[in-house]
């Protein structure tokens, strides 16, 4: 109860918890504090709380400095998912296409093998990662840096839905908690604290995405980073983490590798002819035009075949390019 | 002594029957117009008085009052001067009274007596025939516009000449309802290289009349691209010919020397209109430039540089294509049924999508712009395409096709959709049915695809839509670039 007192204490003096667990002011709060009726209101909104002591709290997390004294969650995920093997991607917001396709590509492909997606719910990279895992119908773990009960940013409260109806949103701020600037980082430590590996997708020179990664090395997990164009202040970050040694990602297997697993092989999928001829152009990624006038076969059954490729989920398009999705 | 000449006011597109009274009396001298005039109309007075003088007329002594009847509409504009000129010199017995009675009179003053053109004649011409008046003086710049709805045209320079006429001294020129040469062609085809899914997608767009929005980074062709649309399109039948050319006369934008608008209209406003510019008001309604690309393209350049208001307006055209401009006086109705083209970029940098350039836009300024264009308006665009920026030896590639075969394909398609609307077979509902769930497509997505799919079997040549049909309509889906 210790605990969820000292959780509910942070949120309501708007402080980092750890600093106060011996203040004067907390035993005080403490003492007032009637833990039952806090847990009956909490689960009334549907949260749930697992407090650092509970045996189902990810052992991963519970080793790192500074763990949070429990979670709260949201959605009808079971806690074991956080327990089970995790890879975390993080990286821009802003991020480009192509940080885009590659975050979906390994949010679906690390998902399908069977671990569990963690990232930070975010645009650009954190969403489009949760949106990867979904589509593979894989479990993916969301880490809020505000009160439990909010979506932030809104635009993804969708997003935040469908993850909670499989798997679970966790935060280690109370209801009614205001995203602050400072809480951001110290939810990244949560990230990086729940997952084995962490990949930085495509981060600028002073990225939150560097900062979970500097929480992973700490933590002596593993540290990935995607390669970007040396030209791209975009991938400055993840380019910069490569320098100092982190292991460059070429494909989703290396992060597989890492945890010692394979990458499930989608079922065969049955495309036509003039696809699979286009399939192969695809070595680079090319705009529409460029592929219409790759296959000799006319923009109608050029398009046609796109769409199918599309569908297939073999290939993806982002602002007019085309690109393979690795599958 | 009392007059009566017969002009037209227009209400929309409408010519309502005003009839002029000029009564001439009295010792006191005097001049009143009475009858819900507007200033131009009152200011007719000084036109009048001297374009009399100069026809040589005298200006009758006494009190002259006109009215104009019915007195409950409102008049407005200069096009009653000729009118109520005519009828002053038939109440002052220097024209006769019964011959002005059978004629429609229309046209403006000049202070040297010259007549001058006004808008809306064809429009005029059209309620003089329905009110069986047969033959209409007017300007003889607008007597081709006039002779285009089956009135008899008396076209004079000159106030002189029509009291000539009026007089019996004058027999008219026949005026025969000929068009001249056609506008300039639309620039063609050819000079667009590479851009095949854009030109593809024109092709369509040609066919089934579906609105076409092209977004990407500036500088790739898309407004070049657009702009092309009307050159593949067909040109108007009658029907259709003269229902532009009605509402083009009542804006004053016919070309005197073809009044009759033959080829689909073109109308690209400036990012910068107002609601009312685009789907037409004012005080005194006016067709907007909506109801002015009737039958025709209206381009919207950098669409989501407009006001929203403005492109909310224009839902209501792009499904029922009419505009319904309600005012205290009355409801008028102007048609609206045009093919809407619009361009973007993807952001408000301009760089998105273009990999020579990093975008610097915040994601909240993404979002701001992405938030300008609702929902429903995106919906209705049946077709969307990606125009990425074209490499270096795309430019220097070979001229791309004309525009003339272009066309031809685009009119027998059009034929083969006027006789029958190809049905989807099994395998294209098993396929849209999948994309509904994977990719996902809204109800209304849904059914946009399916337009296409028709447009693209019936350009195919095909009673029905197959599943690569179906495919190919699915690649113009709005990406989740501009839906995001």
């Amino acid at each position: 109860m210790n605990e969820l007192a000292l959780a509910a204490f942070a949120a309501e003096r708007g402080v980092h918890a750890r600093l106060e667990e011996r203040s004067a002011r907390f035993a005080a709060f403490r003492k007032a504090f009637d833990g039952a009726r806090y847990l009956a209101a909490l689960e009334r909104r549907g949260f749930r709380w697992l407090a650092r002591s509970d045996l189902r709290f990810p052992p991963l997390l519970r080793t790192i400095h500074d763990a949070p004294s429990g979670l709260f969650l949201r959605g009808s995920g079971d806690p074991d998912v956080l327990a089970r093997p995790a890879v975390a991607i993080v990286g821009a917001r802003a991020c480009s296409g192509y940080g885009t396709q590659v975050a979906r590509m390994l949010g679906r492909e690390l998902a399908a093998a069977g671990l569990v997606v963690v990232s930070g719910l975010a645009r650009g990279v954190d969403g489009e990662a949760h949106r990867g895992a979904l589509d593979a119908g894989g479990a993916t773990v969301a880490v809020l840096g505000c009160g439990i009960d909010r979506d932030y940013p809104a635009a993804h409260a969708e997003l935040a839905r469908r993850i909670g109806d499989t798997a679970l949103v966790v935060s280690e701020y109370a209801p009614g908690v205001e995203p602050a600037p400072w809480r951001f980082p110290a939810r990244n430590r949560i990230i990086a604290g729940l997952a084995q590996a962490t990949v930085v997708v495509e981060a600028r020179e002073r990225s939150g995405a560097l900062i979970t990664a500097d929480f992973a090395l700490e933590e002596g997990r593993e540290v990935l980073a995607c390669p970007g164009e040396i030209t791209s202040s975009l991938s400055a970050g993840s380019n910069a983490l490569l320098r100092v040694g982190a292991t460059p990602l070429t494909s989703a297997a290396d992060v597989l590798e890492v945890f010692g697993l394979h990458a499930v092989d989608g079922a065969e999928v049955d495309v036509s002819a003039t696809a699979q001829a286009l399939l192969a152009e695809l070595d680079a990624p090319l705009t529409g035009d460029e592929l219409v006038r790759a296959s000799g076969v006319g923009a109608a059954a050029a398009l046609a075949a796109l769409s199918e490729l599309e569908l297939a989920g073999l290939v993806s398009s982002s602002a007019g390019v085309f690109r393979r999705t690795g599958r | 002594m009392l007059a009566r000449a017969v002009t037209h006011a227009l209400v929309g597109l409408d010519a309502r029957r005003v009839e002029v009274e000029a009564h001439v009396g009295g010792q006191i001298p005097g001049f009143t117009i009475v009858g819900l005039a507007d200033r131009a109309v009152t200011e007719a007075k000084e036109r009048v008085r001297s374009g009399v003088r100069c026809a040589e007329c005298d200006w009758p002594r006494g009190r002259i009052t006109v009215n104009l009847a019915p007195a409950a509409l409102r008049k407005e504009g200069s096009a009653f001067d000729l009118a109520i000129a005519l009828a002053i010199l038939a109440a002052s017995g220097q024209v006769p009274r019964d011959k002005l009675d059978r004629h429609a009179v229309h046209g403006e003053l000049a202070l040297d007596g010259r007549v001058r053109p006004v808008s809306g004649v064809f429009a005029v011409a059209e309620g003089a025939k329905r009110a069986k008046m047969p033959r209409i003086i007017c300007a003889a710049r607008s007597a081709h516009e006039a002779a285009l709805a089956g009135v008899e045209p008396v076209p004079v320079w000159h106030l002189a000449e029509a009291v000539a006429y009026l007089r019996g001294e004058l027999e008219p020129e026949a005026v025969p309802a000929r068009n001249g040469r056609p506008p300039p062609a639309a620039p063609d085809l050819q000079d667009v290289r590479g851009q095949e899914r854009a030109r593809r997608a024109l092709e369509l767009a040609a066919t089934g009349g579906h609105n076409l929005l092209l977004a990407g980074p500036p500088g790739t062709g898309k407004t070049m691209l657009a702009r092309r649309l009307p050159g593949l399109l067909p040109a108007l039948r009658d029907g259709a010919a003269l229902e532009v050319t009605r509402i083009h006369s009542v804006a004053g934008i016919l070309r005197p020397e073809q009044p009759l608008v033959t080829t689909p209209p073109f109308r690209a406003p400036h990012h910068s209109a107002s609601a009312a510019a685009i789907v037409g008001g004012g005080r005194g309604p006016r067709p907007g430039e909506a109801s002015l690309a009737h039958r025709g393209v209206l381009l919207l350049d950098e669409l989501p540089e407009f006001v929203r208001p403005a492109l909310e307006a224009l839902r209501q055209p792009l499904e029922d294509g009419v505009i319904s401009v309600a005012r205290a006086e009355a409801t008028v109705l102007y048609p609206a049924r045009f093919q809407l083209v619009g361009t973007m970029n993807l952001c408000p940098c301009g760089a998105r999508g273009d990999p020579l350039l990093a975008c610097s836009c915040t994601p909240q300024r993404l979002t701001a712009y992405a938030n300008k264009l609702s929902r429903a308006l995106l919906d209705r665009f049946d077709l969307v395409v990606l125009v990425p920026r074209p490499r270096a030896h795309d430019l220097a590639g070979p001229a791309g096709e004309a525009s003339k075969p272009v066309r031809e394909r685009v009119a027998a398609a059009r034929e083969r959709l006027e006789q029958s609307v190809p049905t989807r077979d099994e395998e294209a509902d098993a396929l849209l049915t999948r994309a509904v769930e994977s990719l996902p497509l809204s109800g209304r997505g849904r059914a946009r695809v399916a337009r296409v799919a028709a447009t693209i079997a019936a350009l195919a040549d095909s009673g029905v839509a197959r599943s690569e049909h179906v495919a190919e309509a699915l690649s113009y889906r709005a990406p989740r670039e501009l839906t995001a």
